[in-house]
């Protein structure tokens, strides 16, 4: 009983997968195993290092902390989603420029929140990013350049659309 | 990490998710899973039996009516802190919630899980106790309210049969001329406060304090309104004085011990947090401070 299966689609990056899982799959598992996206990666695995940060319906969560049926149907936007073919998105090429990565274990979730934080708030001010960020644990960079990134994205993003 | 196995329902209404705490064993309801994912994971919560509410027609909602704010228990922690209305009309709300969670966890975390959860250091439900609120229970034989001073029965522990879940909080409002604060100590922005205070004040025409309330999270095994303090400042002239020896009242409390902090610590955090968010209180009730 407690090891039923349940048919449900995640629909990823607007791709859809039908799979089949228990009812305790997390929803960050069944991304990485089910769906085969291991650009997702998991950290703590309950809650506490951001790492497996996703977008539901283009909110960020922490999909270690949903269980994949309760994501049936729902938008699920991952890392692998970010760039268009060989062009990376304006974050992605942010982090590289500004250093924001070292070990990269972390980026995943941080691109996903930076990325939010891109679309719902471009102009956030400095205390609040630093907040939302450090949400997120990263124990390579110490965040500056992290917080570097995030800015010249918005920059950059700013400058595309005036041109 | 990885939960074990149990038995998934999704109900969609409140009568099916009742119907099913009493006649399963073993159940837990999952409402934003921020704190119960985690127990899962870690294994020290092993329920056979799990339902999920997020599928339950209306649950989430906010409403203010004849000085009364509801907020249905299924309503997610960020669109709290968004609310226009929960801002103007119960600002400390908004206040606490910038320390509860990350964005993350506030975009899935929902006020009534806060509540059940009923964490020491919760910061709503600390709110919930400063400002006299009443909890909506649905069970099999309807719909009961229970105060939030009669909610907590102990650690962690709700006033709530097995078969019962909360549907929503209501708030009596204070007038619109309030002043208010919430303030916290944790070791890192986001954790459970190791000490939190709240504070809300009303002065009469004459500038004396009218009517106030000063309550505590995380000292005790539920929050706790300092009623000594409460007394010795209504009816007197707000001063920096009063304020301090009001907060006075805290250093005597019986505070709890962890190894994140021992009592005295939290005893002499009561009185500074206090003391602090008396005056930002009063400097609210003023206009003197946004």
């Amino acid at each position: 009983m407690t090891h039923e299966l349940h048919d449900i689609t995640l629909v990823v990056n607007g791709r859809s997968h039908p799979i089949r899982v228990e009812a305790r799959r997390t929803l960050a598992d069944a991304i990485r195993e089910e769906c085969g996206l291991t650009g997702t990666h998991l950290g703590c695995e309950h809650g506490v290092c951001g790492a497996c940060t996703v977008l539901l319906d283009d909110q960020p969560v922490r999909a270690c902390l949903m269980f994949a049926v309760q994501a049936d149907g729902r938008a699920i936007r991952t890392v692998e989603g970010l760039a268009h073919g060989d062009t990376l998105s304006p974050l992605q090429k942010a982090f590289i420029e500004q250093h924001a990565l070292q070990c990269g274990y972390c980026t995943p979730g941080f691109l996903m929140l930076g990325t939010a934080i891109l679309e719902q708030n471009p102009d956030i001010g400095d205390e609040e990013l630093i907040e939302i960020l450090s949400s997120n644990l990263c124990r390579c960079t110490g965040y500056a350049n992290i917080l570097r990134a995030v800015r010249a994205a918005a920059a950059a993003m700013r400058e595309e659309g005036v041109a | 990490m990885k939960p074990a196995g149990f038995a998934y329902h999704d109900p969609q209404t409140v009568a099916e998710a009742v119907a099913l705490l009493g006649r399963l064993e073993n159940a837990r309801l999952l409402a934003g899973g921020q704190s119960l994912m985690p127990m899962l994971a870690m294994r020290v919560a092993f329920p056979d039996h799990l339902i999920d509410l997020n599928r339950v027609e209306g649950l989430d909602g906010i409403t203010v009516e004849q000085g009364v704010l509801r907020i249905g228990a299924m309503t997610r922690q960020r669109s709290i802190e968004r609310s226009a209305a929960i801002r103007e009309a119960c600002p400390l709300m908004t206040e606490a919630l910038t320390h509860v969670g990350h964005l993350q966890t506030r975009n899935r975390g929902t006020i009534g899980g806060s509540l059940c959860h009923l964490d020491p250091s919760a910061e709503l439900v600390t709110v919930a106790a400063a400002l006299d609120a009443t909890i909506e229970v649905a069970g099999p034989e309807g719909q009961r309210d229970v105060a939030i001073a009669d909610f907590p029965l102990g650690f962690m522990t709700p006033a709530l049969a097995p078969e019962e879940m909360v549907v929503a909080i209501r708030i009596p409002l204070w007038p619109r001329e309030h002043g208010y604060s919430f303030m916290e100590f944790a070791r890192r922005h986001g954790d459970y406060a190791i000490v939190s205070a709240a504070a809300l004040l009303v002065l009469d025409s004459a500038g004396r304090i009218a009517r106030a309330s000063v309550t505590l999270g995380g000292v005790g095994a539920a929050p706790l309104r300092v009623t000594t303090a409460e007394t010795a400042l209504v009816g007197e002239a707000p001063t920096p004085a009063l304020f301090r020896a009001a907060a006075a009242c805290c250093e005597g409390i019986e505070a709890m011990e962890d190894p994140q902090a021992p009592a005295w610590y939290r005893q002499r955090l009561a009185a500074v947090l206090t003391r602090r968010a008396l005056e930002r209180a009063w400097a609210r009730a003023t206009g003197e401070a946004a």
